[in-house]
């Protein structure tokens, strides 16, 4: 029996139907699909159609606009405001030196963020001048980050590959930079009590992220370790700490640990508070780290062993980065989280993000305004989370396809 | 590291190794020689102890008695010793267990680089030598997911090559492989044993052992049972096991 040779075809054949075929064999296929449809669409309806006319009717946007200084970094002097500004036109300049780069993941980041602030000028402009305080320097500062971003984007498009180096060593140097900028030097040094807002907000969580992560990386390899005084001391610490809440740790930090130490020496309240998160994380992240580790096949060390490769050189060079390819998205997640708790600060009198939105709804002059603005005050609070969030989750998407390319 | 004066011909000598896990006596007095230069194939039913036997060579298991010295090195505790000993014996595993992370290139240079602190130029010009003896030049730039498993295994076989060993070890090097790709791994073998190389074989390829192999060691239940050349081992064997099994895999 000869079979005919049949020629390749380039695709699959693609079942398509029309809209409205679609519609009536997937909502209203039968009575009770299209009864259940009909409601459903209602439901959804109403719900859309009220919160679209709170936002648009509302006036407790007011609360917001009038405190975006309180929002952003809290009580921080509003005469040294030049200083956060610094840090982030700093960051504005290595974001867009890094977008051009590396391109790629950089680059989106860079021109979001440039997008972004533009569009936040623009915003600014559509409100009444007496809530942009002071008018001329906020708006301009919104250009000016937008532009620098660009320019730095412009600068390095061409040879940027060079500045790679550089750039990561900037980085690295930014967060004490950042840090003295805030701080300040000498005589009027504005301490980190006045600290606040979206800026403590972050600051927390990048600390937090960066000290945690070679801190869980260690004890996930010493839980590995043959030395049991260092297996059983990992495995108490990450158990210790799993099993007791984020604001117990934070309540230990704050309250507990000052009575131990000398009255002499006081631990700053914001280095308490990273302190904590970084302990509570650091746990967790040792945790999703062995988990990375316990799937290399066995096969892997065997083969860097034999090539001669010593105990160090095969965790660093073959185990490590493999595990931790494979929990990026554990890993991510796990910051998403970290950036969110931070919030539980609030607990110990730091005034976070959230902490901001509770100061600006308890201020007596909205008691004006039926309702308060505590709604429209936590929606944009939420937002900001969410923004950031979102970016990572995305951020870390693309690293994982990114690392994926020819892999099994 | 503790170099013992008995460097006759022999480049491994195994005197009375016994291993055990846990109550299982894996090897059992396992004595062996294997001269400089020499092909060496070890074949036997599954769970003999071959490839334990075989692994004991470089430590990637431990024996807890007798001697084993690999070109007059004496296999201690001693982790100098054993690292001496590695660097001395290349391995190609059944699975072939490449780095999946790393490129091809970055799968062969990586071990030169880090243990025999050569530049990355020397060891980059090397490897692609190698890739070529090994007929794969062109996938230099490739990770090892994106091979085929023959082209894995000739890969891993020059990743072993590139620490320019003077023993390579073969832990079944063809039984995960596709029939079409035994061939081309068995070609590299053939022409490394050509080359002088030192080798000892796991394998169930006994017309590469027929071939090539300049003694054939037959082991069963953690003993060897038979050794000899492959004319005898095939043509005459001795032992009733041997026999059995010969008749079974050929």
């Amino acid at each position: 029996m000869a079979t005919e040779a049949s020629q390749p075809r380039a695709r699959a054949p693609r079942p398509s139907i029309g809209v409205l075929e679609w519609l009536r064999q997937n909502l209203f296929s039968n009575w009770w699909n299209t009864l259940l449809s009909i409601v459903l669409l209602f439901l959804v309806f109403q719900a859309l159609s009220g919160l679209l006319r709170w936002v648009v009717t509302t006036e407790g946007w007011i609360g917001v606009t009038s405190n975006v200084r309180l929002l952003l970094v809290g009580r921080y002097p509003p005469d040294q405001i030049w200083r956060p500004e610094l840090v982030v036109g700093l960051i504005a300049v290595l974001l867009g030196l890094s977008g051009g780069a590396w391109r790629g993941i950089p680059l989106v980041l860079a021109v979001g963020f440039s997008v972004a602030m533009a569009v936040l000028g623009l915003l600014s402009l559509a409100l009444p001048p007496d809530q942009v305080q002071p008018v001329f320097s906020t708006r301009l500062f919104l250009f000016g980050v937008a532009a620098l971003t660009a320019l730095g984007l412009a600068a390095a498009w061409r040879g940027g590959s060079r500045l790679r180096w550089p750039l990561v060593a900037g980085w690295i140097l930014l967060y004490p930079v950042a840090v003295l900028i805030l701080r300040g030097v000498g005589e009027a040094t504005i301490g980190t009590n006045l600290w606040g807002g979206l800026m403590l907000t972050m600051i927390l969580a990048i600390s937090g992220i960066v000290l945690s992560f070679p801190l869980g990386v260690l004890l996930a390899l010493g839980r590995r370790s043959n030395l049991p005084v260092i297996k059983w001391f990992c495995v108490a610490y990450i158990e210790l700490i799993r099993g007791v809440p984020l604001v117990t740790v934070l309540f230990m930090a704050s309250l507990m640990l000052p009575l131990f130490l000398p009255a002499e020496v006081r631990v700053d309240a914001v280095v308490r508070a990273i302190v904590a998160v970084t302990l509570f994380s650091a746990a967790y992240l040792a945790e999703n780290v062995r988990g990375g580790l316990q799937a290399i096949p066995r096969g892997q060390v065997e083969a860097a062993r034999a090539l001669g490769l010593n105990v160090v050189q095969t965790t660093l060079l073959i185990t490590l980065p493999q595990a931790l390819r494979a929990v990026i998205p554990v890993l991510v997640g796990q910051f998403i989280a970290l950036f969110k708790d931070t919030s539980l600060v609030v607990i110990i009198g730091l005034m976070d993000l959230l902490g901001a939105a509770q100061a600006i709804y308890t201020q007596p002059q909205w008691l004006g305004i039926p309702g308060g603005v505590w709604r429209e005050t936590f929606f944009v609070v939420a937002g900001i989370y969410w923004i950031f969030s979102f970016t990572m989750s995305r951020t870390a998407r693309q690293i994982e396809t990114n690392l994926n390319v020819g892999k099994l | 590291m503790h170099r013992t004066n008995s460097s006759n011909d022999d480049i491994i000598i195994c005197e009375n190794v016994n291993k055990w896990y846990g109550e299982y006596h894996a090897l059992r007095d396992v004595n062996l020689r294997v001269k400089r230069g020499e092909v060496v194939v070890i074949c036997g039913p599954s769970g003999s102890g071959k490839s334990t036997f075989i692994r004991t060579i470089n430590r990637l298991e431990e024996h807890q008695e007798g001697r084993i010295i690999v070109d007059g090195i004496e296999m201690t505790n001693d982790i100098r010793n054993i690292d001496a000993i590695r660097r001395e014996t290349g391995m190609v595993f059944q699975q072939f267990n490449l780095f999946p992370h790393l490129t091809v290139l970055q799968n062969i240079t990586l071990a030169p680089i880090w243990v025999r602190k050569q530049t990355r130029a020397e060891s980059e010009k090397r490897a692609l030598e190698l890739l070529e003896r090994v007929g794969i030049r062109e996938q230099a730039n490739k990770y090892p997911g994106q091979l085929s498993g023959g082209q894995q295994q000739r890969v891993a076989i020059a990743r072993a090559l590139a620490m320019s060993p003077r023993i390579m070890l073969f832990d079944e090097p063809t039984s995960a492989l596709d029939p079409e790709m035994i061939k081309e791994v068995l070609d590299v073998m053939r022409e490394l044993a050509h080359s002088g190389m030192t080798m000892l074989c796991v394998t169930h390829e006994m017309g590469f052992a027929r071939e090539v192999a300049d003694r054939v060691v037959f082991m069963d239940r953690g003993q060897i049972v038979e050794e000899n050349t492959p004319e005898l081992f095939f043509e005459n064997p001795r032992h009733e096991r041997t026999k059995l099994f010969l008749s079974q895999i050929l």
